[in-house]
Order: structure tokens, then sequence, then C-alpha cells
């Protein structure tokens, strides 16, 4: 027999629902913990969302964050961040630093004149420095893209509460998107603990794991309802394990190709996406356990009304086409 | 059994090469933009330079020539979010209304009493008369003033509603002329940024409405937001006003309806001019560089029927006085009339450069921007970092992609190394797919591609596993595939289409960079059950047909 690689042996009888209760008071208590973190801790939101100004700064010659803070005092435009960026990319002189100004009272978007100034103002500490790039987002549009944003993530989540509540049963509907909300605010309890830049990009990324971490959950979901009729009179609690079980083996190899692919993006991908692809990485972490210990554990506690003939019509429809096809 | 017939395989085979071949160009960017430009160039001029002949005959006229486009954060560039004043046209409308509506009101004078504008709200004209009873009288003659709206949703409306409010006659925009107003002004508006970007010859600028007042306008290759502003020129309007009288103080009362405004190029003198321009730019049809009769550069230029009537018109009448050229607010030149200019043609003389008589006749046949922009985002992309951007992200790409072939044949053997050709294949479509319809790629776009490689081998991850455990119930070889492919498609058809709907729900409220990376992973989705579902099947079914295993290693 050739080698293979088997990260889960061929057949497991793991009891994913023995510790039902530790495991969703667990998923409950990371939620709650999100929840309070970003509230007490805020998120830290780029001009995206916030308004304002950031310039990207590129020298040959090492930083002095203290000295371009020193330059850029005495222009009085309030809130100025300076971070230097470090990217295992960047050339051995390579000095990259990010600037963000706030929204300027009275301006829909920063001027001209402002970055000029700023710019102006760093040449004299740093003449070689270059400014890389420049975004300004007015607080007009800033506020309206936090609305967008809002809206994507709730219309996106919706849409799979509507879908999978038609291709399986309202228990399954709500399993799914419980482990959604689970997601997002996990997510976004990671961001605001780490003080992580939150902006469009992170949107996206959300909406990302929304899709991948319902992905998951559908694949078990089909596999039970293929279960439930196979083990007519079986305990819901076992048809759920072998369930699980079953679909093991291809829930690690996907999680496994997708992190790998996810983490030499993380690792090589450059400085200006790391947020976006760290947010996916870390929803494909907890997609995965939420499809299992939030989804499924809520599907156990409200129980699936077994006496419905729950074969879907569609499901047979796309199993004959592909029968259709082998002919 | 395993059979695939054969139309299906040539389909499946064709659809392949076709996404290869389409994917090509790609791997050739710069050679093949290069040619791209020159054969844009040559249909667009008739002619090509020595560089452009060469950078033609670089690529193969007969091979496909489309590439993605690659996105602002790859790219480098300028991207602005513009939203149009719309309301300033409507104070334009009410300002051109008034002297049509003093006339009709005067010529009743003797009933309604004295005329005088009163004060008002941009979007409004008020008018006083002196006899307070006869206002209704008043509003009717104003209402002879409103004509129907001509727009499919607006029929049966008149573009103004007046009514009168003690001795006020209160005249505005209807509800339906607004609308009708704000799309002329956006489609003017769109029209004269997409000639002035264009003027300046950049790549494949796009520039499109946002919402009702919004223009979105990005620009590859420009240096800076700021020089993009500069073209686009905040406020380019172009009026001839009536003089009152020139002096030296900026602070003087013009009286009402005057306004006061500087001179462009003499430090120091204003001018009191009336509000209500006799013409303005808008009814332009022609400006270009000509001399004036000291052989000084000069504009030439030319009224369309309305405004040719109106110039001639006033001239007419006004022989003697001097009248003002009235740029940006800026008083150009303010010529005496001479005589009565009929035709509706004259020139623009001022103390021009060659240059800027050239540069302002340009500006003119461009047209004014019919109301003024704020700018509520723009963003610079320097092309350097989209330049780091690119290497980053195809290096992470590699790498990703060795990893994920190298776990998958690990994991599967043979069978694995199915689907890694399939997931090339993928990546493939996926390009050859995006250059097809001219998609646009970006940085997030890149990470979507990657994302997609993670997850387009889980249609064949849920096919082989199911393989795996039909074999365990001890079925042939063949069956168990046939089975594995059977009982994985309801699996993979929930599990991307709940996928896809996220996807197109980024893709309808996303913007820029988001949008991009909507784009890659709907495509990347439908490619990737593709070639999961009909590509491996069919490496699969080949190898089967060829090798007939007793036994299967999986």
């Amino acid at each position: 027999m050739a080698f293979r690689l088997k990260l889960v042996p061929d057949h497991t009888t793991f009891d994913f629902f023995k510790h039902q209760w530790a495991t969703f008071g667990f998923s409950v208590v990371l939620v709650v913990a999100s929840v309070i973190i970003s509230l007490v801790m805020g998120l830290n939101f780029g001009i995206d969302f916030k308004g304002g100004t950031t310039i990207r700064t590129e020298s040959t010659t090492p930083l002095d964050i203290a000295s371009y803070r020193g330059v850029l005092q005495p222009l009085n435009m309030g809130d100025v961040a300076i971070t230097e960026v470090f990217d295992p990319n960047f050339r051995e002189d390579q000095h990259v630093a990010s600037i963000r100004v706030q929204a300027q009272d009275g301006d829909e978007a920063i001027t001209p004149e402002v970055i000029g100034q700023i710019e102006a103002a760093l040449k004299t500490v740093d003449p070689e420095v270059k400014f890389i790039s420049t975004e300004s987002v007015g607080p007009k549009v800033s506020g309206e893209l936090i609305w967008t944003a809002i809206w994507s993530i709730l219309g996106a989540t919706a849409a799979i509460l509507i879908y999978v509540w038609l291709r399986f049963e309202w228990q399954f509907a709500v399993g799914a998107v419980a482990a959604l909300v689970h997601d997002v605010t996990v997510t976004v309890g990671i961001f605001s603990l780490f003080q992580i830049k939150f902006d469009l990009t992170i949107i996206a990324a959300l909406l990302t794991i929304l899709g991948y971490s319902i992905n998951d959950t559908v694949v078990v979901f089909d596999r039970l309802r293929e279960n439930l009729i196979k083990y007519k009179t079986m305990p819901l609690r076992d048809v759920m394990n072998i369930s699980v079980n079953e679909t093991l083996a291809r829930t690690v190899m996907t999680s496994g190709t997708t992190l790998i692919a996810l983490i030499a993006l993380l690792i090589l991908g450059g400085d200006v996406i790391r947020g976006f692809v760290f947010a996916m990485t870390w929803g494909v972490v907890v997609g995965t356990y939420s499809s299992v210990y939030v989804a499924k554990n809520i599907v156990l506690f409200l129980g699936v009304d077994r006496d419905k003939k729950p074969v879907d019509p569609s499901a047979k429809f796309f199993t004959e086409g592909a029968a259709d096809a082998d002919n | 059994m395993l059979q695939i017939p054969l139309w299906k395989r040539v389909v499946i085979i064709g659809l392949c090469l076709l996404g290869l071949a389409m994917a090509a160009p790609n791997l050739f960017y710069p050679r093949v933009e290069a040619h791209n430009d020159a054969v844009k160039a040559f249909t667009e001029s008739g002619a090509m330079t020595d560089t452009q002949a060469a950078a033609k005959a670089g690529w193969p006229d007969w091979l496909p020539s489309g590439l993605v486009n690659l996105g602002l954060d790859l790219r480098g560039g300028a991207h602005l979010l513009a939203e149009v004043k719309v309301a300033e046209v409507y104070k334009a409308r009410m300002d051109s209304l008034w002297p049509e509506a003093r006339k009709a009101l005067a010529a009743e004078r003797a009933t309604i009493g004295a005329v005088r504008r009163a004060p008002s709200p941009d979007d409004e004209l008020r008018i006083q008369i002196g006899e307070p009873s006869q206002i209704a009288r008043a509003v009717e003659i104003a209402r002879t003033l409103a004509s129907p709206v001509v727009t499919l949703t607006g029929v049966g409306q008149n573009d103004i509603e007046v009514t009168g409010q003690g001795d006020t006659i209160v005249i505005r925009l209807s509800e339906a002329e607004r609308l009708a107003t704000d799309d002329r002004t956006m489609q003017q508006s769109l029209e004269i940024v997409r000639r002035r970007v264009d003027a300046a010859g950049t790549r494949e600028p796009t520039i499109v409405r946002q919402g009702t007042d919004r223009i979105l306008i990005e620009v590859p290759g420009i240096g800076s937001a700021a020089e993009l502003k500069a073209l686009i020129g905040t406020t380019a309007k172009l009026t001839f006003q009536p003089v009152i009288s020139r002096g030296s103080n900026p602070d003087a009362n013009p009286g009402t309806g005057n306004e006061i405004l500087p001179a462009a190029d003499e430090q120091g003198i204003y001018y009191v001019l009336d509000k209500v321009p006799v013409v303005t730019g808008d009814e332009l049809t022609d400006a270009r560089p000509d001399t004036d009769q000291n052989g000084y550069p000069a504009v030439a230029f030319r009224f369309n029927a309305t405004g040719a009537r109106a110039f001639g018109d006033y001239t007419a009448n006004h022989i003697g006085e001097p009248f003002a050229i009235v740029l940006d607010g800026k008083v150009i030149s303010a010529p005496t009339i001479q005589s009565h200019i009929a035709g509706g043609s004259g020139i623009i003389t001022g103390r021009f450069s060659v240059q800027e008589a050239t540069d302002l006749a340009l500006l003119l046949r461009a047209g004014a921007l019919p109301a003024g922009m704020t700018f509520l985002e723009e963003r610079t992309i320097g092309p350097e970092l989209g330049q780091d951007s690119i290497d980053a992200g195809r290096v992470a790409a590699m790498v990703g992609l060795a990893a994920v072939v190298a776990f998958m044949i690990a994991s599967y053997g043979l069978f694995g190394v199915f689907a890694s050709t399939a997931l090339l294949i993928n990546i493939a479509l996926i390009f050859g797919f995006m250059s097809m319809i001219s998609a646009t790629l970006t940085l997030p776009g890149i990470a979507g591609i990657v994302l997609t490689m993670g997850t387009a081998v889980d249609a064949n991850v849920l096919v082989f596993e199911r393989i795996r455990e039909e074999m365990r119930s001890a079925k042939g070889p063949a069956r168990a595939i046939e089975l594995g492919y059977e009982k994985a498609m309801s699996a993979i058809v929930d599990a991307n289409v709940t996928t896809f709907i996220t996807g197109l729900i980024l893709f309808v409220l996303g913007a820029g960079p988001v949008r991009g990376f909507a784009v890659t992973l709907l495509i990347g989705i439908v490619t990737s059950v593709f070639t999961a579902i009909w590509v491996t099947r069919l490496m699969v079914s080949l190898w089967f047909a060829r090798r007939r295993p007793k036994q299967l290693v999986l």
C-alpha cells in the first residue's frame, strides 16, 4: 500500500457532544467576552469608518517616530497616530511608517494643502522620505460605509438563514445562523483585543468567514440529513455524532488546505493585506469550531422533527442530476 | 458506469483549453499590454511610431490578448469620490427665471403694483408685489411661465410650482423637474469629467455615477489625487455678465442682484457685475485658440442658437457698455461692446500666452461643470506600493499553491495529483475568465484566489472522502467512485451556493478592492465546482478506463 498522510484515521468514534453544555457554554462565554471587549476597548477603526487621512511613507534611512511626531505636532491637526510598519518582505533599507490624521473639522476630505504641510514637515526630518500612498475619507462617506458594512453582514446572514431553511429544517437554519453570529462576534472581539486596524477589507473578510463557516456547517448538515433517513430510530445525539465523525476527515482536510494557503499569504503576502488575511485565517479556525460546537449543539437542543419525511426534493434532484451525468 | 460521453469530454477539454488560452497573455503582461496599447493607438490615429510598431510585433495578433485589469491598489493611481452639488443648478435656474418673471409681472404693474425680488433660499424665487390683494392674479401670471416636464415619470407635471404667501409669490422647481434636473446635471458632469480625464490620455479610467449625486473616478497611473482634481477642475464656469462698475474696493456694497469679482490679471481691480449672466458657457458650441487684431493670442468662440440670440440682443441694446467674461469667479476681460454682435461668435481677448489661450479653448470646449463638486474620498496609491503588493502576492500564491499540492498528493496519492491538476486548471480558468470580461484584479482579489486554492480542493476532498467510505462497504472500485461522486454532490452544491450568496452580497455592496475580491471569489466558486466535478472526474474516468484497477488505492 502506498503511503498516505492521514490526519484523521479511517474510522473515528469521538463523542463530540459528550460535553455539550461545557462546549456550548464556552462558546457563549467567548461571544459575551467578545462583546464586552469590543464595547470596553472599542475597535481600532481605520479611516474607512472614522474618516481622516492615512499617509504611508517609505525611506531608506531608519525611522525616528519621535521626530516625526515632533514636526507634526505644531501643525495642530488633532489626533495624529504614527506607527512603524514591519514586514518580512521589506528590503534591508526599507523603512515604512503609517501616519494617520483625524478628519479635520469642516472638511469633507482632507485638503491638498494639509497633505502638503504634512509632507513638507516630514521632509525636514528626512529629506529622503517618499510618500507611497495617501488615502483620505470624509466623515460623510465613512458614516455611510459603516452602514453598508452592517447591512452587508445582516443581508448575508439573512440570505443564508433563508437558504438553509429551505434546503433543510428550521432548526438547522437557527443553528447555522447562531454559528455565524458566533464567528462574527468572536472575530470582532479579537480585533478589539489586539487593536488591529478595522477597515472595509475586514468586513469583506467577515463575509468570507460567513461563507466559509456556513460551508462547513452545511456539509455536516447534509450528512446529518442523510443519516437521519438511514438510522431512523437511533437517538438524535448518536446520529449527529456519526455524521460529524464521518465528515471529520473532510473537515480537517479542507480546513487544512485552506489554512495552508492562508498562512502562506499571512506570512508572505505583505503588510497591506495582513489584517484582512489574519481575519480570514482566524475565521477558518473559528468557523470550523463553531460548525460543530455551536451549530450542531443548537440543533441538538432544538431537536429535529423526525416524523416528517426529511427528504428534500431538491436534494434528490441534485443527486439524480449527478447520476444522469454518468450515463 | 464511469463512462463520460464523447461530446461531454470534448466540451470539458475544450473549456479547459479555452481558459488556458485566455489566461496565457497574463504571463507576458508587460509585452501584451504594450501590444494592446500600440494596437489601440493605431486604430485611433492610424499611424504608429517605431517603438509602437515594435511593441505591436512583440505579441502575435492572432493570439488572445485580453488581460486582467490591475486595480488601483496594484497598479498605483488615484481614486476620487466626488459629490456634485446638484442644488446649485436650482439656484441658477431660479436666477435665470427672474428676468422673465419680472418682465411678465411688470406688464401688469397697473393691477399688481411694483415688483421686487425678495431674499430667498437658493432653490426658490420670491417676488414681492406692491398690491397684496392681487396676489392671486400675480400667481396666475407667474404660472404662465411654467412648461411641462419632459420625462417618463413626470408626465403631466409642470417644471415649476407657484404659490402665493401674503404679498409674495414663491416659485420653486417641482419634484419631477428637480429629479429631471439632477439627472441632467449628473449626466453632464459625468460627460465633462470623462472628457477631461480622457484628454489627459491615461489608461482605462473608471468614471461611474454612484447613487443619486456622486461620481466615482479611478485613474490608474496618475501621480496623485490632487493632480486628478486639478485635471477635473473643481469649478470651471464661464459666464458673460453685464458690468455695473469697476473699482478697487473688494468690500464695496455691490447692491442687490449684483456681485463683486476680482480681475484675473490686474491686481487690486474689482468689478461689480450683474449676477444674472447674459450667456453662460453651457451655450458654447465651439472654442479654439486664435489671435486678436493685434496678433495677440485670443480664444474664438461660437454660441448655439439660444446663446447667439441672447448675446445678439444684449449687444444690440448695450453698445458702448462694458461686459465681463468671467471664468471661475474671476473676470478674464471686460471689453466694451463696439457693435451689435450677431451670429453668436466672437473672440475673448485677455493677456493670454499662446499656451493659456490653447488651455482655455480646451476648457471651454470640454464645457463647464454644471455644478461644483466636493470630494468625499480620495486615495493615492504609489506605483511602488502596487508593485510590492504584486510581488508579495505572487510569492505567497506560489508557496500556498505548492503547499496545497504537496498536502493533497501526500493525502490522496494519484487522486491528489488529479485534484492538483484540476486546481492548476482552476486558477488558469479564473484568470482566463477575468481576462475575457476584463475584470479587475485587486490585492484582496489575490487573497481571494489564494483562498480559492484552499477551498477549491474542498469539492474534491468531499468526493474522495466519500469514495473512501464507499470502498469500506466493499463495493467494487468503479461503483465506489461512482457513488462517491453521486453522494457528495448535494453537499458540494449546498456548500458552494451558500458561499456564492455571501460573494454576491459582497459584490453588490462592496466597492473598489472589496468588489475585486468578490469578483475573484465568485468566479473562483464557479470554476472550482466545474474543475472539481467535471475535470477531475474526466481524469479519473480516463485513468480508470485505461488501468481497470481491481483495487482502489486512495
